[in-house]
């Protein structure tokens, strides 16, 4: 699914990667660790094909579409109901029985009371379980997770251990994180940043 | 069919954030009154309808900048743009979505802004109106590529107009043109030509516009 030969980065005159060898089949998991600026995030983002390399060789063999991401941010819109997000996504994603999928999933992870609510009112842990319903809304083939555990409260971290551990037999996983012993089991390569 | 639904999707979610948020079409609609307001205390008693024309053109041109400064504000600030760019649509799509909502920002301060205009100044005509259509259409092009370039930048309020006002100069000449001419067919014309040559680059190019 991904290949990576060399791969370097740089912002203007800031090297951010260098020398990257990665390759990641469609039953693998990346655990990718290191300390802050390490260039974790900006990893995660070549692999999800919203970067390119400054050098290097990097292969992508899946479409988009079959992409489920998680950043820092949430990326949803602030003004707009947990429902409304998701439809929005929901139909550019092209979702069969989009509003049934997407109601399972708000009450999976606990959002379900909240559903009429705008984003902007949420705290931090319902905004991270509001983005992984959106990654897993489209049942995507490779994950990319940038920090999952951030913001969830016990009860949110038990909910992504299950849904990693259902998740883990039909989607690749590449995952950001600095608790790498949360993740260590499922892991099949590890990559560490300095 | 599926690309005409994602841009209806785009564009139905900013006119609802907008209804929300309501932080662009009100100052839109404050900026061109106003604006015009002033511009009938500045010109001498006497002045010709050719001066007031102009000066439409000019409150039209800096409303529409207002509003363009704000399009790409949600999805830079709260990162939704990556998530956009993700999807599996067309992402020219996205542009087209913001166009539209643009679009209706811009007719929907000009249907304040032409009344205005006819009770300080002078009667509005079929021409101007014209004129005014046409030139929304290229500000909406134009505009909405140029917002999302200069949203990725930390210095976007000062880069939208260094962008944006070279590109709107054809505009105002066609605009202009249109709205004080004795034949303004071939002002509209160049409207035309602008707002359908425009549009092609705009749509073919935003991809890399949105992506690293």
């Amino acid at each position: 699914m991904i290949r990576a030969r060399a791969l370097e980065k740089r912002y203007g005159d800031k090297r951010i990667l260098r020398g990257i060898e990665l390759e990641v089949g469609p039953d693998d998991f990346l655990l990718v660790t290191g300390p802050n600026g390490s260039g974790k995030t900006t990893l995660l983002r070549l692999c999800a094909g919203l970067a390119a390399p400054t050098r290097g060789e990097l292969e992508l063999d899946i479409s988009r579409g079959r992409v489920g991401f998680v950043a820092h941010e949430p990326l949803v819109y602030r003004e707009l109901t947990a429902l409304e997000n998701l439809d929005l996504y929901g139909r550019l994603y092209r979702v069969p029985e989009r509003r049934e999928r997407i109601g399972m999933l708000l009450e999976r992870f606990g959002l379900w009371d909240a559903r009429h609510a705008r984003a902007a009112s949420y705290s931090r842990g319902m905004l991270q379980r509001l983005a992984l319903c959106r990654a897993f809304l489209h049942e995507p083939s490779l994950l990319i997770l940038d920090e999952p555990y951030s913001g969830l409260d016990a009860e949110g971290v038990l909910l992504l251990d299950r849904e990693l551990t259902e998740r883990r037999v039909r989607a690749a996983f590449v995952v950001a994180t600095h608790e790498p012993e949360r993740l260590q089991h499922f892991a099949t390569a590890k990559l560490a940043l300095t | 069919m599926s690309y005409l639904a994602d841009v209806g999707a785009l564009a139905r979610k900013d006119l609802l954030l907008e209804l929300r948020a309501r932080d662009t079409l009100p100052a839109m609609l404050l900026f061109v009154v106003s604006a015009l307001v002033v511009f009938h205390f500045v010109l001498p008693a006497g002045s010709s309808d050719l001066a007031a024309t102009g000066l439409l053109w000019v409150a039209l041109l800096f409303t529409a900048l207002l509003g363009l400064s704000r399009a790409f504000t949600a999805e830079r600030e709260q990162g939704v743009i990556d998530g956009l760019v993700l999807a599996p649509s067309d992402r020219s799509a996205i542009w087209l979505g913001k166009a539209l909502s643009v679009l209706a920002f811009l007719a929907l301060a000009e249907v304040i802004a032409l009344p205005a205009f006819a009770l300080f100044f002078h009667h509005v005509d079929g021409t101007l109106i014209a004129g005014v259509g046409l030139a929304d259409l290229g500000i909406a092009a134009v505009g909405t590529l140029l917002a999302a370039i200069a949203a990725a930048s930390r210095a976007r309020e000062l880069l939208l107009p260094l962008l944006f006002l070279p590109l709107a100069i054809p505009i105002i000449v066609g605009g202009v043109g249109a709205s004080v001419a004795d034949e303004p067919a071939r002002y509209i014309g160049l409207l035309g030509l602008y707002d359908a040559l425009f549009a092609i680059i705009c749509w073919a190019s935003f991809e890399y516009v949105v992506t690293e």
